[in-house]
């Protein structure tokens, strides 16, 4: 056992530990030892929980839940596939929602008789009441809106979004709801409680599923960073029922981590915040679309090999389409080849390709491509007019020259890698059908582009061995 | 379907309308392809090259004619050749029908289908099909080059040990395919290059290839609805003559590139802008096959005037990629026209109604126009007129605003919480608001390619939850006395205990791949 002075000691320094940790990622060097800070700090906060003064039994339990858990996680964590990462950190949060709602229910039975004895009691009370209300709401909202989120990134639930008339409305009654039921509990004496906690819960969980299911595919970086975020206030709002330092600490760098995520996607969407938290994106193109003029051309992977062959400098631009058919190892095997050809090979990746932010830079990191070659889009787009090939693979959106003449184009606005200024573009793509945003892509019928169609994976093989055999 | 390739008859036509790339594509999109033996040598390639694609050698011109279905020719045929045509016969070549109206009487009283390449239409769509594009990019190409060999010296300015050599100047005029190509070729070349078109929208396209926009102070855009220039009012024709002459006196080598379709050449270098050019200086004229913008030009031909300016009105046609090009362009219409099993002719096409200029017995020239522009239509905007200054003034008074704003706002709410709440939730909302702060400074600077583990790593420390499961279950003296708590926070202990592992090996496993 260890006194509390202790305790609180020991959680502010697994506090410093956690922001150590943060800090670490500023870096691709100093990431692992961010890792380790982590886990010392949980460690350190789980022994001085357990060990503390307010601990007086149930090891069993805590023990046995530990161990179980600890053997799912690992299992989780190693056989997960880098491509399907997303749905892994989706139904991560989706835990974490679920363990704030049961710590708040459970909370709210543990609540003893009003201390009349202290001048306060009757606010404390209250303030506990909201927060336990609040973290109920909060953590129910990021459980199912993460199992949703989860089947849309697997593909379990149809990723176009759910839109229905006054759904807006519908949502906002629920929230106003939820804010009655909220009072009525704070001024229930004990009785009904429960019953209004319990609605609440359904309602809130109701309100998680069909938040995410409003959001089309294309916007799922964000929405999976804002779950993040909220899984993060759902911890502090946990910790502001108990009392406790380390979990509202913790909770709001989780908290303002992912909304700085969310706000750094919906940046580089060039799309406010709120539109994309209240869904609807890509369904209804706004005004008259302009229209397109040219032709598309398609390249056979022969003629491919022979223009890579003939460039001087090359660069691919990976997309969603490169994670569902796995093509980073080819790709990078065809990139080593052109290299030791002598030829500038490089990766343009623009912050919201992929489903997660940052995710085309872990799958192309797992296929062993040195990250000094993985530019981000700001770094390369001035480069754009002296390079001789561009390579598009499973990309769209992303390379939409409408994003910046076409004031018509849903996304305008939206900062775009401007592959269009590159000598000759190659798209590799399984069929013309659109992108995630449901807009057309004037790129594809540009002079300088061709198509190359086929499964990215196939295709790349395919132009390696023509690049091989010379 | 058969197709067929004659041997180009002229001398002077080095080109052919098949290649043994080509050859194949046409076998690909579903014709038979005969070639007569030899057509190919002239532009380097052999018969066994084409027998090797897959195309039948034929020994003469008239069992082409006679036999095919389709005809793919380069130079618009001769009475003779004409005369072996079968009825019926789908002749694609180049036939200059503006000029020809006799050829185009004789292949219509033959009934011979013929399409015009060099009068597919301007349009995006077409393209891929648009000789005159990709023969003009070659013809630019080699402008420079001719205009190089003849001239002499460095194009490029070069400071030696032996002194300074100064760059060569170029004047190319008519900024079209073949105009911009030589502008390109010049440039990276290393000659200092001037371009002067009448349309003024390809100002941009000139500077893009490196070269300086040369303009008449008078106001006329040469620019018409299809896509070429139109000729010049007087006054403006005046102007550009003096500033060609300036010009002359300056430059060491005129392209000229400016073609009118159907029509002769303007003429836009006269005998005083030659008389006022240095010796040694030369001019090429891609324009000499239609009379040649020079007035003294001689077609076909290259000699030094007697103040010693090469005037040079012949090509090499680099017939080896010109005859690929070419190639390509046709087998891009057939591609169109439905390929070998659906072939048709489609009188209702915008693209095949222009260009084809016989069909079915008649005469189908000229085609009904088809406008179309690179120029945007400008838009009018409102600009109104702010004093920079009084805007940043206003500006800056207006943010002083909104954040005193907020920081009212921000203190009331404060100020509300310190007078209700208790004392330990205004310590604990302090620690929140502090940890938001931190958590703020510290994520903008996580490298954007860690944005994923990041997640991860996020998520995992958000398993923190499990100390309230911990302290929930761990409160209780007899866990079994509170069974729906005891159970609710085992499971919340279970569910983050998951999250906060599976984290972070995940966390881990992700950062161990990036690799410098």
């Amino acid at each position: 056992m260890i006194a509390e002075k202790i305790q609180i000691v020991a959680y502010l320094f697994a506090s410093i530990l956690f922001i150590y940790s943060l800090g670490g990622l500023s870096s691709q060097e100093s990431a692992k030892r961010g890792v380790i800070y982590g886990i010392v700090g949980m460690l350190i906060a789980v022994l001085a929980t357990v060990l503390g003064p307010n601990i007086k039994g149930g090891y069993i339990f805590i023990i046995s839940a530990i161990s179980v858990a600890s053997v799912i996680g690992v299992i989780l964590a190693r056989k997960v596939e880098m491509t399907s990462m997303p749905q892994l950190v989706a139904i991560l949060h989706s835990f974490v929602g679920l363990a704030a709602v049961l710590v708040g229910i459970g909370s709210y039975i543990e609540v003893g008789e009003i201390d009349h004895s202290d001048p306060e009691a009757g606010v404390k009370h209250i303030i506990h009441l909201v927060e336990v209300y609040l973290g109920v709401f909060i953590g129910a909202i990021t459980f199912t809106g993460s199992i949703i989120a989860w089947g849309k990134l697997e593909g379990k639930i149809s990723s176009k979004p759910l839109l229905y008339p006054g759904r807006h409305m519908v949502n906002l009654i629920l929230v106003v709801v939820c804010i009655v039921l909220g009072v009525l509990f704070t001024m229930d004496d004990g009785s009904l409680g429960m019953v209004y906690l319990m609605i609440m819960t359904a309602i809130a969980c109701f309100i998680g599923v069909m938040l995410v299911m409003a959001i089309g595919g294309a916007d799922m970086p964000v929405v999976v960073s804002m779950l993040n975020s909220y899984s993060g206030w759902a911890a502090s709002a946990a910790g502001f029922m108990l009392g406790n330092d380390l979990l509202i600490v913790t909770g709001a760098l989780v908290g303002s981590s992912g909304a700085i995520l969310s706000i750094i996607m919906c940046e580089a969407m060039n799309r406010s915040f709120f539109s994309v938290i209240f869904g609807g994106f890509g369904a209804a193109p706004a005004g008259v679309a302009k229209e397109i003029e040219g032709e598309v051309t398609a390249l056979n992977h022969e003629e491919v090999a022979t223009l890579l062959k003939e460039a001087k400098s090359v660069v691919i631009v990976p997309g969603y389409g490169m994670a569902v058919a796995k093509a980073q190892y080819p790709i990078y095997s065809m990139v080593q080849t052109l290299r030791s050809a002598g030829k500038k090979v490089r990766f343009a990746i623009h912050p919201v390709a992929g489903r997660l932010p940052g995710h085309m830079n872990v799958l192309l990191a797992e296929a062993n491509v040195p990250y000094d070659i993985v530019l981000e889009m700001d770094e390369i787009n001035d480069d754009m007019p002296d390079t001789d090939v561009v390579m598009v693979i499973g990309a769209n959106d992303v390379v939409n020259p409408g994003a910046q003449d076409d004031p018509s184009s849903p996304i305008f606005g939206m900062p775009v890698i401007e592959a269009w200024k590159a000598e000759h573009v190659i798209v590799m793509k399984r069929s013309m059908s659109v992108g995630y945003a449901g807009v057309e892509n004037p790129l594809f019928y540009k002079s300088n582009t061709d198509m190359l169609y086929g499964d990215a994976k196939d295709s790349v093989d395919k132009i390696l061995t023509f690049l091989k055999d010379k | 379907m058969k197709v067929g390739i004659p041997s180009e008859i002229s001398p002077n036509e080095l080109r052919v309308a098949a290649t043994p790339k080509t050859v194949k594509r046409l076998l690909k999109q579903g014709f038979d392809v005969y070639i007569q033996r030899n057509a190919g040598s002239k532009a380097n390639y052999s018969d066994k090259e084409f027998e090797e694609a897959g195309a039948k050698l034929v020994n003469t011109a008239a069992e082409i004619y006679g036999q095919s279905d389709i005809v793919l020719k380069v130079k618009e045929p001769s009475s003779e050749e004409v005369a072996m045509m079968r009825e019926g016969l789908v002749l694609l070549s180049y036939l200059w029908p503006a000029q020809n109206q006799d050829l185009l009487k004789q292949l219509a009283d033959k009934k011979v289908n013929a399409i015009a390449m060099d009068a597919i239409p301007r349009i995006s769509r077409a393209q891929k099909m648009d000789v005159l594009s990709s023969m003009a990019n070659i013809a630019g190409y080699r402008s420079v080059i001719e205009a190089s060999y003849f001239f002499g010296r460095f194009l490029n300015g070069q400071i030696t040990a032996a002194g300074k050599v100064d760059p060569a100047k170029v004047l190319v005029i008519g900024a079209g395919v073949a105009g911009l190509a030589a502008i390109g070729a010049a440039n990276s070349l290393g000659a200092i290059v001037r371009a002067f078109d009448t349309r003024k929208e390809v100002a941009e396209q000139i500077e893009s290839m490196g070269a300086e926009f040369l303009t008449v102070e008078i106001e006329e855009d040469g620019a018409t609805a299809s896509g070429y220039s139109k000729e010049m009012s007087k006054e403006f024709i005046e102007a550009e003559m003096k500033l060609f002459l300036e010009q002359a006196a300056e430059v060491d080598i005129i392209i000229t590139t400016a073609q009118i379709p159907g029509r002769e050449a303007p003429k836009l270098i006269f005998d005083y802008h030659v008389a006022a050019m240095k010796p040694g200086s030369v001019i090429v004229d891609l324009a000499a096959s239609t009379g040649g913008n020079c007035i003294l030009t001689k077609n076909n031909e290259v000699y030094t005037t007697d103040n010693g300016v090469t005037i040079v009105g012949k090509l090499n046609q680099l017939p080896t990629q010109a005859s690929q090009l070419y190639g390509n362009n046709l087998c891009h219409l057939l591609d169109d026209m439905g390929k070998g099993d659906k072939f048709k002719i489609d009188m209702n096409d915008a693209v095949i109604s222009r260009a084809m200029v016989t069909h079915d017995g008649k005469i189908n020239w000229p085609p009904a126009p088809l406008p179309v522009t690179a120029a945007k239509a400008t838009t009018a905007t409102a600009v109104v007129a702010v004093d920079p200054k009084e805007a940043e003034a206003k500006k800056s008074r207006q943010q002083s605003l909104s954040m005193l704003i907020r920081l009212v706002v921000i203190g009331g709410f404060l100020g509300i919480i310190g007078q209700f709440a208790p004392s330990d939730f205004v310590q604990h909302f302090t620690v929140f608001v502090l940890s938001v702060f931190v958590g703020w400074q510290l994520i903008w600077n996580v490298s954007h390619s860690l944005h994923t583990p990041l997640m991860a790593l996020t998520n995992a420390i958000s398993g923190i939850i499990l100390v309230g499961g911990l302290i929930q279950v761990g409160s209780l003296a007899d866990p079994l006395a509170h069974l729906p708590i005891t159970i609710l926070a085992t499971i919340a202990i279970l569910v983050a205990s998951i999250n906060i592992v599976g984290g972070f090996v995940v966390t881990h496993r992700m950062l161990k791949m990036f690799k410098k």
